[in-house]
């Protein structure tokens, strides 16, 4: 009963685990380069040196700290204080970028010399190429064939920047047989590569890892709100969740403050139960996914399902072990948007704001209307990235 | 005693030519080609059998044996129906079997479901690549024990010794060598790098046997991999055998035949 009353940190465990959810479920080939990461990845983010050269890369090339805006017209249509995150203006359009500067720090560290990832929109392996190009080590990027086809600008992005994409031609031909590629990789070059998970997915310590490069976003969020407001706790913190990459760094300061409503918005594709969704939370069962204990969409027996979004980037079968803790605990709020709803919202928040933002981030838009947040409160929208490369399917809604 | 211990124990004291293991994925390239594979195997000459249960995200395999779990899925595998199809095989299988899969369609099936299946169709062990070991210390091997179940570990040339003293600790049966840093079907024959690796293990002088598993693909890798090892796995270039049959009985043992070089004279 004890650890009930006690204060809960939501944080990993020294096991590598978030209550059931987590530790590392890898084939045995996987274990050297996992166990590596795991022995130094501490001891590596609190060394006085790498934390100087992160925060000055945040600084001068990412442009952080990315303002706190306070969206007025918004606010005023739905009757509360709604501020916005800005990761839309991190460098290369996307919150991504935290990840991939913190890790290919790691790897210089780690004595790496080549770098693998995964990407499924192409946003992660766009913010991989760029710290790749930015650091002189070669770079080479799985992606589904499928999403090759669908996201030729990010695949011409990632080339320029020196990186090769090579497709996932297995299975689905999407973002989890990309990562599965990449995984695989991984254990035929064990000894010089260091592989960049794009979100707070993977065996540990990879989502502790990912989630603690994210989290500059709720420290940022924390002395600006006081800046604006004077309390440095919002009532809600809205993210959306695909792995939960954003989410994580947006809820990572408020974890331990019950009284923050932390609220994950998934991508409910046609209709959660129309088949062509991945509402993860709402479909899916605990299972081993890409080696961690998670909430996955699966068959009954046990066969990784397809997700369907309309967003490349919550396009994803499972969720982070922290996200999964969250929800299973009941200290995180889930909700989802419908492909509709999110279009909607990216259209509303353009012509309200002057804000194009990415299909991702407009799910947490979504939502706005139907959270019930008062006029007093205060709400928080992570926008985690900006619309450009979703120009193409805006279109088709413009008459 | 379990037919997995037993094997290796007359082959210690037998000393004759390496053991083979052969690997093929339930429910391929037909949904009931399952037991017709195992048989025809057994026919043929080999010493143990490893049935791949098909799984969406097969991630240590290559693209040999994903191909061929994909093909299963589409054909109706599940794990619910490979127990049906081998409900009645030790009416004629007397070779050891393995079942090899990935965790989570195990989980989903219950482990101590999965478990009491597999003792009673006379399962003699499980490989399953991504469960790790203190998971399968802390929660799974009391209920593996209470089935008579063996649970064979993974090394790899990247297996620091103290791990693979652990490993040998608490290992039963055999431990499987994976042969170089690589998934399956990626890489072929024994290098001077396996060479010095396999020797490391020779003078560990570990408790267990060890058979040696990817590259391995006829006889002649097969006669290298045993030449340091009691015996060597083949996975991948089975597959490729069972891709292009026309008569699946006769090619199965050909090809088991070949490996092991049995004249082909001597009928079995």
């Amino acid at each position: 009963m004890e650890s009930i009353v006690e204060k809960r940190s939501f944080q990993v465990d020294s096991k590598g685990y978030y209550g059931s959810f987590g530790g590392a479920f890898i084939p045995e080939m996987l274990y050297p380069n996992v166990e590596e990461l795991r022995e130094n990845y501490l001891q590596i983010i609190s060394d006085p040196s790498f934390q100087k050269e992160y925060s000055d890369l945040l600084r001068d090339y990412v442009g952080r700290p990315t303002p706190l805006y306070r969206a007025n017209r918004l606010s005023e249509k739905y009757k509360t204080n709604i501020f916005l995150k800005r990761e839309d203006l991190c460098h290369t359009g996307a919150h991504k970028v935290n990840n991939t500067i913190g890790q290919i720090l790691m790897a210089q560290r780690l004595g790496k010399k080549r770098i693998v990832a995964e990407t499924g929109a192409g946003q992660h392996g766009v913010a991989t190429a760029t710290v790749c190009a930015l650091m002189d080590l070669e770079c080479v990027v799985y992606m589904g064939e499928l999403d090759i086809e669908r996201q030729a600008p990010n695949v011409a992005r990632m080339k320029m920047l020196g990186a090769e994409v090579r497709p996932a031609t297995c299975g689905s031909r999407t973002l989890k047989d990309a990562t599965n590629e990449a995984m695989r990789h991984w254990i035929n070059n064990p000894v010089d590569t260091h592989y960049i998970i794009g979100s707070v997915v993977g065996p540990h310590p990879y989502p502790d890892m990912v989630a603690r490069f994210q989290s500059i976003i709720s420290e940022e969020i924390r002395w600006q709100l006081k800046q604006h407001t004077g309390s440095e706790t919002p009532d809600y913190v809205l993210a959306c969740v695909g792995g939960g990459s954003n989410a994580a760094g947006a809820f990572y300061h408020f974890l331990s403050e019950e009284n923050v409503r932390l609220v994950a918005i998934e991508a409910a594709g046609m209709g959660v139960n129309s088949g062509h969704s991945a509402a993860t939370t709402a479909l899916g069962k605990p299972g081993v996914l890409h080696g961690s204990r998670t909430i996955l969409m699966q068959t009954e027996d046990g066969q990784v399902t397809e997700p369907f979004s309309i967003s490349a980037g919550l396009d994803y079968p499972g969720i982070g072990p922290q996200h999964a803790y969250l929800y299973d605990s009941g200290r995180g709020t889930f909700m989802s948007a419908t492909d509709e709803e999110a279009v909607q919202a990216a259209f509303e928040l353009t012509r309200y704001e002057g804000i194009i933002p990415a299909l991702e981030s407009a799910h947490a838009l979504a939502v706005l209307g139907r959270l019930g947040a008062s006029e007093n409160e205060t709400v928080v929208v992570n926008l985690s990235g900006r619309g450009d490369k979703d120009m193409g399917t805006f279109m088709k809604y413009i008459d | 005693m379990n037919r997995i211990t037993k094997l290796f124990q007359d082959a210690k004291n037998e000393q004759e030519g390496g053991l083979l293991n052969v690997y093929f994925t339930a429910g391929f390239p037909e949904l009931n080609d399952t037991t017709r594979v195992l048989q025809a195997l057994q026919d043929g000459g080999v010493d143990l059998v490893e049935i791949g249960m098909p799984y969406s995200d097969p991630v240590a395999d290559g693209e040999t044996i994903q191909q061929s779990n994909d093909r299963a899925l589409e054909n109706g595998m599940s794990v619910k129906i490979l127990f049906e199809q081998l409900k009645d095989m030790r009416e004629t299988i007397s070779v050891p079997v393995l079942l090899m899969g990935y965790i989570n369609p195990v989980l989903q099936f219950g482990i101590e479901n999965f478990c009491a299946k597999c003792a009673e169709v006379g399962v003699d062990g499980l490989i399953l690549p991504d469960m790790p070991m203190d998971v399968f210390l802390d929660e799974y091997k009391s209920i593996f024990d209470a089935h008579g179940l063996l649970n064979i570990f993974l090394i790899t040339p990247q297996t620091s010794e103290q791990r693979i003293k652990l490993i040998d600790e608490v290992s039963e049966g055999f431990i499987y060598t994976v042969s170089s840093a690589s998934v399956t079907g990626s890489k072929s024959g024994v290098d001077s790098n396996m060479e010095s690796y396999f020797a490391r293990l020779d003078a560990m002088n570990l408790r267990n046997q060890r058979l040696i598993g990817f590259g391995i693909k006829d006889h002649e890798t097969f006669k290298q991999a045993s030449s340091h090892a009691a015996g060597a796995i083949i996975g991948s270039a089975f597959i490729r055998v069972l891709q292009q049959t026309t008569d699946l009985e006769q090619d199965v043992k050909s090809f088991v035949r070949e490996v092991k070089n049995y004249p082909e004279t001597i009928a079995i």
